[in-house]
């Protein structure tokens, strides 16, 4: 196979996991458009298994195709190698992975490698008679840069979480250029056993925080706190609510909150019945741990503020003045 | 050891700015900050040289004048030298150019390690690192949240998805991309900064690096159609009102919501 668009799945605990699906779907779209049949290749020690496991998703793929690592876990070098292989081997137009921290490792290294176009942190991407074109934020995405490709045979895109919707696996109707029966299924056995260049050590879970995962309210803080200063005001308030304190990457970062109790995609994942975020910009890695979230109530300074695209009510605020006022009516 | 920090004066839009025709704002237009995650890169890489013993930080930027203001900040804290890259054709250069350019200068000085921010607050590209790595074939982890020495190798912590922490063991030469540090970056002293404003800074052009124009456009990832506003999908019911109403309507979710 030549051309066509390349999903770059990844593997876990023997599964597909679910980020895999929006990219699947982005895919199936491109071609849809016209970029060509879509395949999907795993990386992963139990790469065979993990895409047997994943028939039932794969409506509208012509090609599967399992690249066995010989490592256990995630390894960039490793990944790196196997992605240059996957290339030589089928030529892809178009490679779509996610913009996940283990692509962070290597994604990139592979385009400036083979000189192929290249963009990550991808929100939308369209295929018309021009070509492909992507679009993502620039200047703290207070604008949207749209991209095009001239002159590369190959285009990686890392593509970001979240902002590529799923349909239901039921629903995924076949994509012109692929057929309504079953993929082909095929291996691709790489010499991956020598490129490994880092050793894993130690995997450390998470420490828990019982009170995030017990309460229905989290009350979340931003760098729009101002400093530390501001937190034992500010966990008296989430007391009073019957709220968990929890805060984005800023305010850890800084040293003003715990580590435990980061959310986001470096941090935990809630879902509680109220989310109320103070001073928080609405980052995606932020974003990336609220989703579960039932009410999202955003209070921010900013009217552009990211976080008001998912909030369910929000107010341009200051954060200090509707604390002090929430402290007064709460008694 | 002696560690290169690539670090970016990240350029921000000013509050009041409006987007005149589809293209990127002159420099004079933007508001200029060090990216917060090089100020984290810089750090690691302070406290590996400190306990090694020997060896000096120096730090690279590929922008403007603009970007001196950064470096002299690096200088202040306690990099040894700095060193930028421009010419105006770098313009709209993207993560794969920049590492072009990070590669010949690294080809140059020859670090024992090169420690960069995982990403820069406005691209947020979080590619430049593995796009180095990649050109100069050196074993790299991203998303590091603290890394030692241990006899000739690193021991990297990288902060995995969910909270979740990996320990590595990396042979040198290496790269690594810093999410955060164990404790709070260092602050400059008055006096450092005083120095750093009249230390020196050497000034590069593409060319000095063997790079010409032609093969840096070649080497782009892409190439910009054209910026728009970001268009609002706010579905949230927006209240405009005094803090009391605020307070008073986030009190009456909260009771509805999770009835205590
Ligand atoms: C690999 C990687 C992993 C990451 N993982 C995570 C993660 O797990 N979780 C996470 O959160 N981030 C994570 N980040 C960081 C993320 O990109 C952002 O930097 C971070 O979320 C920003 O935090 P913030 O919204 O608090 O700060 P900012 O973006 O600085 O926003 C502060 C906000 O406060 C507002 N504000 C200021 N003053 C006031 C006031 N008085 N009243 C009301 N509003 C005010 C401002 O308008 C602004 O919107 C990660 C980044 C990377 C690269
Ligand atoms: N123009 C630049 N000059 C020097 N270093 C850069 C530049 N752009 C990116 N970097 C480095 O690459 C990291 C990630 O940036 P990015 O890939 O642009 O998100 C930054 O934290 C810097 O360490």
């Amino acid at each position: 196979m030549s051309g066509g668009v390349l999903v770059l799945g990844e593997g876990e605990h023997g599964r597909l996991r679910a980020g895999t699906n929006a990219l699947l779907e982005a895919a199936r779209s491109l071609a849809e458009q016209g970029a060509g049949p879509v395949s999907l290749a795993v990386i992963d020690a139990d790469a065979d298994a993990v895409l047997a496991g994943a028939a039932a998703r794969v409506a509208g793929v012509r090609e599967l195709i399992a690249v066995p690592s010989p490592h256990g876990s995630f390894e960039a070098h490793v990944s790196q190698a196997a992605l240059e292989g996957l290339i030589e081997a089928h030529r892809p137009a178009i490679v779509l992975a996610g913009h996940t921290v283990d692509s962070l490792g290597f994604l990139a290294a592979v385009a400036a490698r083979g000189r192929h176009g290249f963009a990550s942190d991808v929100t939308r991407v369209s295929f018309q008679a021009g070509g492909l074109h992507a679009w993502r934020g620039d200047y703290g995405e207070r604008l949207l840069a749209e991209l095009d490709f001239p002159a590369k045979k190959t285009v990686l895109l890392a593509l970001r979480a979240g902002a590529f919707a799923t349909r239901a696996p039921s629903d995924g109707a076949p994509a012109p250029g692929g057929e309504a029966f079953a993929p082909r299924v095929s291996r691709l056995e790489l010499a991956l056993a020598g490129r490994m260049r880092s050793e894993r050590i130690e995997l450390r879970a998470s420490a828990g925080e019982p009170d995030i995962d017990r309460a229905e309210v989290l009350l979340g803080i931003g760098r729009g706190i101002g400093g530390a200063e501001a937190v034992p005001r500010l966990e008296r308030l989430a007391s009073r609510l019957g709220a968990a304190l929890v805060a984005s990457g800023a305010p850890v970062e800084a040293g003003w909150v715990s580590r435990t109790r980061k959310i986001g995609q470096s941090g935990r994942t809630v879902a509680p019945r109220v989310y109320l975020a103070l001073g928080i910009s609405g980052a995606p890695q932020h974003l990336a741990g609220i989703a579960g979230a039932t009410t999202i109530i955003a209070i921010n300074t900013d009217p552009n503020a990211r976080i008001f695209d998912v909030a369910d009510h929000g107010a341009v605020a200051d954060l200090f003045e509707v604390a002090a006022e929430l402290e007064r009516q709460l008694g | 050891m002696n560690i290169l920090v690539p670090v970016k004066q990240a350029g921000h839009l000013p509050d009041d700015f409006v987007l005149e025709d589809g293209a990127r704002p002159a420099p004079e237009a933007l508001e200029w900050r060090l990216n917060e995650w090089d100020e984290r890169a810089l750090e690691t890489a302070l406290g590996l040289v400190e306990s090694s013993g020997a060896g000096e930080v120096l730090v690279a930027s590929v922008g403007p004048v603009q970007a001196e203001a950064g470096l002299r900040a690096c200088l202040a804290k306690g990099a040894t030298r700095a060193l930028r890259v421009w010419d105006d054709s770098l313009a709209d250069a993207d993560a794969l150019i920049v590492a072009e350019l990070l590669a010949a200068l690294a080809r140059r000085e020859q670090p024992d390690l090169i420690v960069c921010g995982v990403q820069a607050s406005d691209t947020a590209a979080a590619a430049t690192p593995a796009a180095l790595a990649g050109l100069l074939d050196l074993p790299r982890v991203a998303a590091v949240g603290g890394a030692r020495r241990e006899h000739d190798d690193l021991l990297v912590e990288r902060e995995l998805e969910g909270g979740a922490v990996e320990v590595l063991r990396i042979g040198l030469p290496a790269l690594l991309s810093v999410q955060s540090t164990p404790g709070r970056p260092r602050q400059a002293n008055l006096r450092a900064i005083k120095q750093a404003r009249s230390a020196p800074l050497e000034t590069l052009v593409p060319g000095d690096l063997d790079l010409d124009e032609a093969r840096l456009r070649e080497v782009a990832g892409a190439r910009l159609v054209r910026l728009s506003e970001r268009a609002r999908v706010s579905g949230a019911h927006m209240l405009d009102g005094p803090p009391v109403e605020v307070a008073a309507w986030i009190a009456a979710i909260i009771a509805v919501e999770s009835p205590a």
